[in-house]
């Protein structure tokens, strides 16, 4: 290694002079590139100038919109060059300029030239540079070359044009889909880039349509391919079948996993590995179906190439999250990856065996992590220190060894973000393994005595004063808080004496002594530091006498603070202009920021020092509340169900509607969600105009029209019916979304005075039985449909006519019915000729109801379906069997 | 619309060729991911720091950062670096990054270092475009990949590998003509 480094120290003189492109200048490159245009082509000349474009581009350089046009008109002059490293640089230096399509005509009849030119490089290439500049007209011109080129003998074009039809099916699917009986060829074809190309286009196209891709799946799989990023690309399509075609651990063994377990005796390790990953990932994997693919992997933790024993490393690392007694065996390799040169290794490694390790392994473990982390970067620390936190929750015994272990590198030097992930691993700690509290809040103390976080002291602080009075000898935290008081900065001494006061006023006996503490602090140089000892030297009352202070207001102090910040911040902001006086009663307490249940929720990255991040609530949850929000909808009781979003207007139409369907007991609420996507018009006074007249039994009782609505924020409207109690009543309604429109000024945003009244045709809304029933499902439902019993059941038969498939019925089926499908039986094996599907759910009125569906394949297509009910309730099993024999 | 890695098709997110102060040599993004050039050049900065304290001259070496793996090797004052998604094969990237390492070092004949990559640039570029076409893997062999490149300089196409010593000697002198001339 260290002869090139004294190579580079002689050469680094005249090396500057020595770079070609030393000095360069766009100007005078643009300049030169008028050669392009001479008479006489010198190519060399030519390839040198597109080079040094190429190199301008490369550094970031960036053409302006004229600049690139001239240099792509010179450029395709160059056309005229039969030199062919020239003509390379054009194929290049044209795909890096991006024409715009008007521009692109003026190449296209050369680069079709070139497509149909007898030199096979020519091909290849002039195909991947039209159909990177190409648009959807020009393709259907040139798509009969396309086709013809995939199925070309040279591998070279075949694969170029099939590359290019990758990237076209995201543009142009529907053309290239016609292309699927050439690239079916070219699966099979000897070159093993061609067959990767084809294999990975081939499924593209298919993607969509289960059937096929499983078909494809299972001949391909029999057959031999050749490339082993083919072989790694049809691994990857077969988990995906796998995964789709459910479950079948029961009957016995998956299919395809011999496949799988195959390619693990694969020449190519490439294939190897991908084959190991995917079997690691498979949903429910067994210990038996995981062992040949530990074996594997395991050799490669001892392999030689980084590559690979990161892959393997980083692999066993997922696999030990949910199967961690599988990974055991390979703990010995895997210790050996500790001193591993690569850092990013030996990280895997230790997260790994922290998470494998027992409990008799933890003390030598924590002893190799020692050394360990001495040499390592922050963000691998802060990885490790995550991994000790969750062994610590794992083996509550260790505690001792594994506090000690974060307490010491706590005291070694490091920044913010692994500081704070030490702090917070021993706060959950003290908050888990009671034994652990006292060591751990002594360990807190003694950070704070000599840290540099603000945020990380007063925090600690703040978590002292709730723990530190609960523990056996609380005295002993006060000097280590009262020190801050006289070392800080004005944050950390404010907070310090907010802690003392709460040690006064949870621990009588020390009561007299924190006073005494507090009044010296009113003599602080800092406004709120004063303010808050003041505040607490009147709470706890003086001389050490217990004061009878209002009980509100110690527990406002001392007690935990309940209310959501952001409620309190937004009552805060109505407070200042009026007149009343704040009353902190009146916040409202809804909002469910639940940081004590999140705290326990394993699995989720647990928050540390009382910040919580509550997550973006249910929809169903935001819809209830945003309805609540509306007096009028108020006194319609208990919300039943939200429907999912029903687009009412197709994409990209000027005015974007979709409803949501509210179903309460006695009303129905249709919530019309408007998007205006014309910036040129604000409209107002937005309603949706609903006709009833195919829905007799609904009469309508209130509308709530949208006063304005500006382009591109979406805003809401209602319409409220009244339909008759506790029925599934179904009907048609008929929408007009009326409004007045203005027009708005683009360049000022202004709308103008007057505007015009409009009306705008959406399409039909249904409302069918599947919006009273919720999809509730049930973890056993065996269990359920015993205890359910016989009494309300119904079973009838019905044949469901000639059907796409059998998967198809089921969803239609569920579809109709809008229950929950239980363990997995919406999922149809393919090929199979019946299924039975379990759905289950809740009827309007709370009536649990259970469905068992069983299918079965009658002659070619036709389907037949026996449906079995249960509920609490006769009529309403009766209900349902009405749904399936209407719809 | 992007897939699960699972259903997708392998792709490279992009190809580095920097020199040993971090400065651009040669690249290509294949990706949206860094859509300004500044954020290119915060993400260069970033894979050069990390790995540049690393010694990836024998065996090609890997590292993982922002989600990113990223597979690299080292010869000379050049680094090469290919970068994929987290999700992706680290052996298939470990493949493009040989075929990328090893073509480039037939194409210069083995004097692989900035000022030969420089001078040969076209060769560098056009080796890039031979690899991967927008992300797709396109060809792994890298005797194929610098046949295909330097089929502009030699008539027939055969593999520059196996081209004659008179051959190579030709290819040489006029090699050094051209660097005389500039």
């Amino acid at each position: 290694m260290a002869q090139p480094l004294v190579k580079k120290d002689d050469d680094h003189d005249d090396e500057a002079e020595y770079s070609p492109f030393l000095g360069i200048e766009k100007g005078a490159v643009l300049q030169e590139a008028r050669v392009f245009n001479d008479p006489q082509l010198d190519a060399r000349r030519c390839s040198q100038v597109i080079t040094k474009l190429l190199y301008l581009l490369n550094q970031g350089d960036t053409f302006t919109k004229v600049e690139a046009t001239e240099v792509f008109f010179a450029v395709t002059k160059l056309f005229q060059s039969r030199d062919l490293g020239l003509r390379r640089m054009v194929y290049l230096i044209i795909k890096e300029l991006s024409p715009s399509s008007d521009e692109v005509i003026i190449v296209t009849s050369s680069l079709m030239k070139d497509m149909n030119s007898k030199i096979d490089m020519y091909r290849a290439n002039a195909i991947r540079v039209l159909c990177r500049i190409t648009d959807g007209t020009l393709l259907t011109q040139i798509e009969r070359y396309l086709k013809q080129a995939i199925v070309d003998k040279n591998p070279v074009v075949a694969s170029a044009a099939l590359v290019s039809g990758i990237h076209l099916l995201q543009t142009n699917p529907e053309i290239v889909k016609r292309w699927s009986n050439e690239v079916q060829e070219a699966v099979q074809s000897r070159s093993p880039l061609v067959q990767f190309h084809a294999l990975a286009l081939l499924h593209q196209i298919r993607q969509n349509d289960r059937l096929a891709v499983s078909k494809l799946v299972t001949s391909l799989t029999r057959g031999t391919v050749r490339s082993p990023l083919a072989q790694c690309l049809l691994i990857r399509y077969t988990s995906q079948v796998i995964r789709e075609s459910g479950n079948n651990t029961q009957s016995g063994d998956r299919p395809f996993y011999d496949y799988l377990e195959g390619c693990l005796r694969h020449k190519s390790e490439m294939v190897i590995f991908e084959a190991a990953r995917a079997i690691t990932e498979l949903n429910g994997v067994t210990s038996r179906e995981l062992t040949p693919a530990i074996t594997v992997l395991q050799l490669f933790l001892s392999s030689s190439k980084p590559v690979l024993r990161f892959a393997a490393v980083r692999t066993l690392n997922k696999v030990a999250m949910k199967h961690s007694m599988a990974v055991t065996n390979c703990n010995i390799d895997m210790e050996s990856l500790i001193s591993d040169q690569n850092r990013s290794i030996a990280t895997l490694a230790i997260t790994t065996l922290l998470k494998t390790g027992n409990e008799s392994s933890v003390d030598r473990l924590m002893k190799q992590i020692t050394n360990f982390m001495s040499d390592i970067a922050d963000e691998f620390k802060i990885v490790v220190v995550e991994a000790i936190r969750s062994l610590c929750l794992k083996f509550p015994l260790k505690y001792r060894s594994l506090m000690n272990f974060l307490s010491n590198i706590l005291r070694e030097e490091g920044g913010f973000d692994y500081k704070k992930a030490i702090v917070d691993s021993i706060v959950i700690l003290i908050r888990d393994i009671p034994d652990a509290k006292e060591s751990g809040l002594l360990h807190l103390c003694e950070f704070i005595e000599d840290c540099e976080f603000t945020y990380l002291s007063t925090q600690i602080l703040h978590f002292l004063g709730v723990e530190g009075p609960k523990t056996s000898d609380p005295s002993k935290y006060i000097r280590y808080i009262y020190n801050r008081v006289h070392l800080e900065n004005a944050t950390v001494r404010a907070s310090a004496v907010s802690t003392l006061a709460k040690f006064g006023a949870a621990v009588d006996e020390l009561k007299p002594r924190i006073f005494v503490l507090l009044r010296r602090c009113v003599f602080d140089s800092d406004d709120e530091v004063r303010d808050r000892a003041t505040l607490y030297q009147n709470t706890l009352g003086g001389d050490g006498s217990v004061v009878e202070t209002d009980k509100d207001v110690k527990d406002f102090l001392f007690g935990s603070f309940d209310i959501p910040l952001v409620n309190l911040e937004t009552s805060l902001k109505n407070y200042v202009p009026s007149e009343e006086p704040f009353d902190i009663n009146s916040v409202p307490r809804e909002v469910k920021s639940a940081p004590l249940a999140e705290k326990k929720a394993p699995g989720k990255k647990p928050t540390g020092l009382g910040v919580s991040s509550s997550g973006p609530p249910s929809t169903a949850d935001s819809y209830e509340r945003m309805l609540l929000s509306i007096p009028e909808f108020a006194n319609f009781g208990k919300l039943f169900k939200s429907s999912a979003p029903v687009e009412l207007t197709e994409a990209e139409t000027e005015y974007a509607v979709n409803v949501v369907k509210h179903v309460y007991d006695k009303h129905i609420v249709f919530q019309y969600n408007c998007t205006n996507t014309i910036p040129e018009q604000l409209l107002e006074n937005v309603i949706v105009i609903v006709d009833a007249s195919e829905a007799e039994e609904f009469s309508e009782v209130f509308s709530k029209p949208l006063r304005s609505l500006p382009y591109d924020s979406p805003g809401q409207t209602f319409v409220a019916f009244e339909k008759p109690e506790g029925l599934a009543t179904v009907g048609k309604f008929a929408n007009i979304l009326r409004f007045i429109v203005k027009e708005v000024d683009p360049s000022t945003g202004e709308a103008e005075e007057d505007g015009v009244e409009d009306e705008y045709q959406l399409e039909d809304l249904e409302v069918v039985a599947a919006d009273y029933i919720l999809k509730v499902g049930v973890s056993n439902f065996r269990n359920a449909w015993e205890s359910m019993g016989a009494d309300c059941e119904r079973v009838d038969e019905y044949g469901l006519g000639p059907r796409e498939s059998l998967a198809e019925a089921v969803n239609a089926v569920i579809t109709l019915l809008g229950m929950q499908p239980c363990e997995g039986t919406e999922v149809v094996p393919p090929n199979s000729r019946s299924h039975t599907c379990l759905l289950s759910g809740v009827y309007i009125g709370n009536i649990k109801v259970l469905v068992r569906l069983s299918f079965g394949l009658d002659g070619p297509k036709d389907v037949a379906m026996k449906l079995a009910v249960r509920s609490e309730d006769e009529t309403v099993s009766d209900a349902i069997h009405e749904i399936v024999a209407c719809g | 619309m992007s897939a699960p890695y699972s259903e997708a098709c392998p792709s490279v997110k992009n190809i580095l060729l920097l020199d040993s102060d971090g400065k651009r040599v040669a690249v290509k993004y294949f990706s949206d991911d860094w859509p300004t050039n500044a954020a290119k050049e915060a993400f260069e900065r970033v894979v050069f720091t990390k790995t540049q304290k690393t010694n990836a001259r024998t065996e090609a070496e890997i590292a993982m950062f922002e989600n990113y793996i990223v597979v690299y090797k080292f010869v000379q004052d050049l680094h090469f670096f290919v970068t994929g998604g987290d999700d992706e094969n680290e052996l298939i990237l470990a493949t493009v990054l040989t075929a990328f390492f090893d073509s480039v070092g037939t194409l210069l004949r083995g004097n692989v270092d900035k000022r030969e990559a420089l001078e040969n640039l076209d060769l560098i570029l056009l080796c890039i475009d031979e690899i991967v076409d927008g992300g797709i893997i396109l060809e792994t062999d890298p005797n194929v990949i610098a046949g295909k490149v330097a089929s502009n300089s030699i008539d027939s196409a055969a593999p520059l590998s196996e081209q004659t010593l008179t051959q190579a000697f030709a290819t040489a002198r006029e090699h050094f003509t051209r660097s005389l001339l500039k």
